[in-house]
């Protein structure tokens, strides 16, 4: 494959092979943060910081790095970029950091990452291997958010609350009640209530999944030129 | 997948620990270069949010000196990892009028919770903050003034007009509210505060002690 096809890099990401809901990593991350959508979009971002500066420095060293100590170095380079966004926010984002800083070391356990190096950006020219994980960033903050979403709705009443601790006042306005005088749903809130919301999602992803195929099927699986 | 044929000295294992070698040195590398670059950044950044916090818990009214300079350090109260507390003095014509000191509350849900409290001459709160924790985002990080004005309840409170049995969550029969879902980082946080009361009130002397002449000269 000399001409990557980015069409399909993105669509990976962004659905098909979605970190969270089809590939089912960064689950540990995913669980402790969500319990609010700016919590997920925080991270999520972040997060998709680390993948793209990994799939960059990782297929710029791909030609040398051997199969046998891949992953060691692997490691070895994420926790190093972690570590250097952790440092260089802190001292030029503070603000952002103070709100963030809870989860940016909770990036180097995130084995998404490392499943992008070793599955792409070790295999791949760097034009791609940046798409990907990019895409991926973006899948992976697309379902955190959606997973916060789901479990602070049901479990607080609120939706991106906080909103302006993370991206500043004038998004103010993302922080909605939706439900007034809610009393809480602890469960959704804890981490129990993370595994049963994801649960629902991947429910919902696969009957979506099947409704598109079933429709293709129907239409006649058009046999295009 | 075209995959070039391997250089054969690529399969020694020479090779693997030399790159890998490489690659740790250069990644350490980075490292220090980002730590040089950054420390004193961040130092800086630390000492502003010292600065803030500072005037949080201690009223700009109240004193006319720079409590960040006027630093007494007393061994600290047992349950705390740090050997002593650093006392910042708020003075007013070289009569203390309050005292911040940071205090360590060991318990807290992930790890130690950061606090900085103010107290004033008569042993009552002036204020409480939380500098740093690692409270389980969504629950326990309703300390944080920003989140929750939950931390503005202990403002006035004093040993002397909270008895002993009153500080403590409301579910261990005291006067604090404890949040939903999560009961053990309030605990320790109002654990800490009374710590930190009683830690005024042995050393109340010591720290109300007037200012040397030379040390309201040089905070001028």
């Amino acid at each position: 494959m000399n001409t990557p096809d980015y069409r399909r890099i993105v669509r990976d990401g962004l659905w098909d092979n979605n970190v969270v809901f089809a590939q089912m990593l960064a689950l540990c991350p995913l669980l402790a943060v969500t319990s609010t959508a700016t919590n997920g979009l925080g991270l999520g971002l972040a997060t998709s910081f680390v993948m793209i500066v990994s799939a960059l420095v990782i297929s710029v060293l791909r030609t040398q790095i051997t199969p046998e100590v891949r992953i060691p170095v692997f490691v070895l380079l994420i926790a190093a970029i972690v570590t250097l966004v952790d440092m260089a926010m802190n001292a030029w984002l503070h603000e952002l950091h103070k709100v963030l800083g809870l989860f940016i070391p909770l990036i180097v356990t995130n084995c998404a990452i490392l499943g992008r190096a070793e599955s792409f950006a070790s295999r791949q020219p760097v034009l791609p291997s940046l798409v990907d994980g990019a895409t991926m960033g973006a899948g992976f903050t697309a379902a955190l958010v959606v997973l916060g979403a789901v479990r602070e709705i049901t479990g607080s009443g609120t939706l991106f609350a906080n909103a302006s601790l993370l991206l500043g006042e004038t998004f103010g306005f993302l922080e909605l009640t939706i439900i007034p005088d809610y009393r809480g749903f602890l469960l959704m809130v804890l981490p129990p209530g993370g595994f049963l919301a994801t649960g629902f999602l991947l429910a919902g992803k696969r009957l979506l999944d099947a409704r598109a195929k079933r429709r293709e099927v129907v239409v006649g699986a058009p046999v295009h030129g | 997948m075209s995959t070039p044929a391997i250089p054969s000295y690529r399969k020694r294992v020479g090779y693997h620990a030399t790159f890998l070698g490489i690659i740790a040195l250069l990644s350490s590398a980075a490292l220090v270069i980002g730590n040089l670059r950054t420390q004193d950044e961040i130092a800086l950044r630390h000492l502003e949010d010292m600065q803030a916090s500072l005037s949080q818990v201690i009223p700009a009214t109240l004193h006319d000196n720079a409590p960040l300079h006027e630093v007494a350090r007393l061994p600290a109260p047992f349950g705390m990892r740090a050997s002593e507390v650093e006392v910042y003095r708020a003075a007013r014509n070289g009569e203390i009028a309050a005292v911040a000191f940071r205090i360590t509350a060991p318990n807290g849900y992930s790890g130690p919770i950061q606090l900085i409290m103010g107290v004033d001459r008569d042993g009552r709160v002036l204020g409480v903050r939380v500098l740093s924790h690692a409270e389980t985002p969504g629950l326990g990080d309703k300390i944080e003034v920003a989140r929750s004005p939950w931390i503005r309840g202990f403002d006035g409170l004093s040993l002397a007009d909270t008895p002993r049995e009153e500080w403590r969550v409301k579910k261990d029969g005291g006067r604090f509210d404890q949040f939903t879902g999560a009961t053990i980082t309030p605990r320790a946080v109002v654990g800490a505060v009374h710590e930190g009361l009683q830690f005024f009130q042995r050393h109340r002397d010591a720290l109300l002690a007037p200012l040397p002449k030379a040390g309201v000269e040089s905070a001028k």
